[in-house]
């Protein structure tokens, strides 16, 4: 329990002198363009990162998680909300496992 | 009167972003309670934290028994954009503004209260903040405490079909932009590629998750930075 407390506390000051430092300390923007890019990139490496291939295993089945990356890509290609890319990648495992019998 | 007025169109801005993360955190509670964490502890973390992808980063990296070091560093990498975000607002709310006040208003500085504050042509007053902050606060940690108290009744297939929910949603915001931007289509492709060779080769596999996604995440986007460097305009997008 000690250990989850302190984990929690540690992500939650990181966090935080992340969001408040540059506002209270700097008042001038920045003008290096490779900070100002690699910052722009970074969400899209970690999202990614995070992702793959950990969504493969992210359920029961090999199977089943194949299906609901391919049902997300797809409906995420066609540029569709948060929550409806996660219900449908959600349905369609649900489905591929009840036809795949687990 | 002026300060009700603010705090009211705050309150305003701030309610399809309270919509949007009562989803979002209802997953994260799901998570972390079929984690085996206690209910109460889910609720601080989204309580003190306010970050989605930084919440289940470290959720995992705790349940995988990873180091406190290596905690703070995932937490650092994956949050940093923040501090740009942050330097943003600074420039846009006002040089008069008091360091307790912006120390305040940074606590709720999230990708999509940024969003919708800088779309705001009215100056930015920390009343507005209030409102616009207030609302997504509240449904984060209320979907977060009804996540984790629904998946005490969960079947397993409904569990295991939810498990995927939350890259659903990665993938809802890094595809889209991958169609009209050669640069985020190249981020994408070198960090998956790299992500794969950490997981399957070998030494690069003794490697814990952690530090392969610090070191994923500065490699694609240093190399993204170099090949394609933005615009000032694109960089408060």
């Amino acid at each position: 329990m000690n250990r989850i407390l302190i984990s929690i506390a540690i992500m939650a000051v990181t966090t935080y002198l992340i969001r408040m430092l540059p506002m209270v300390l700097c008042r001038k923007k920045i003008e290096n363009q490779f900070i100002q890019s690699f910052l722009y990139y970074v969400p899209y490496a970690v999202l990614a990162a995070m992702t793959f291939p950990d969504i493969f295993t992210s359920t029961r089945s090999l199977a089943s998680a194949s299906a609901g990356c391919l049902a997300a890509l797809w409906l995420a290609y066609k540029k569709r909300g948060l929550l409806i890319v996660a219900i449908g990648a959600v349905i369609t495992v649900y489905l591929a496992e009840w036809l795949i019998g687990i | 009167m002026e300060k009700r007025n603010e705090f009211i169109s705050g309150l305003k801005d701030g309610l399809p972003i309270c919509l949007g993360y009562i989803s979002v955190s209802f997953a994260f509670g799901m998570l972390a309670r079929q984690s085996g964490m206690p209910i109460w502890t889910a609720v601080l973390m989204s309580m003190s934290n306010v970050t989605s992808a930084g919440q289940f980063a470290g959720l995992t990296l705790i349940l995988n028994q990873g180091t406190y070091l290596e905690l703070a560093m995932t937490t650092l990498i994956i949050n940093l954009r923040y501090s740009l975000m942050s330097l943003s607002l600074s420039q846009k709310i006002g040089e008069h503004i008091t360091t307790g006040k912006r120390a305040a208003i940074s606590f709720g500085v999230t990708d999509e209260i940024f969003a919708v504050s800088m779309q705001r042509r009215e100056k930015l007053t920390p009343a507005y903040f209030a409102g616009v902050i207030l609302i997504p606060y509240l449904g984060w940690a209320a979907g977060t405490f009804l996540g984790a108290y629904a998946s005490n009744m969960m079947s397993p297939a409904l569990s295991s079909a939810l498990g995927i929910a939350i890259y659903g949603m990665f993938l809802a915001i890094i595809i889209p932009p991958c169609e009209s931007m050669k640069s985020i289509r190249y981020v994408l492709i070198i960090a998956i590629a790299l992500s794969l060779a950490f997981r399957f080769l070998p030494f690069l596999n003794q490697i814990t998750s952690g530090w392969v996604i610090i070191i994923v995440t500065i490699t694609a986007s240093a190399l993204a930075a170099l090949r394609y460097p933005i615009s000032q305009e694109e960089a408060h997008e």
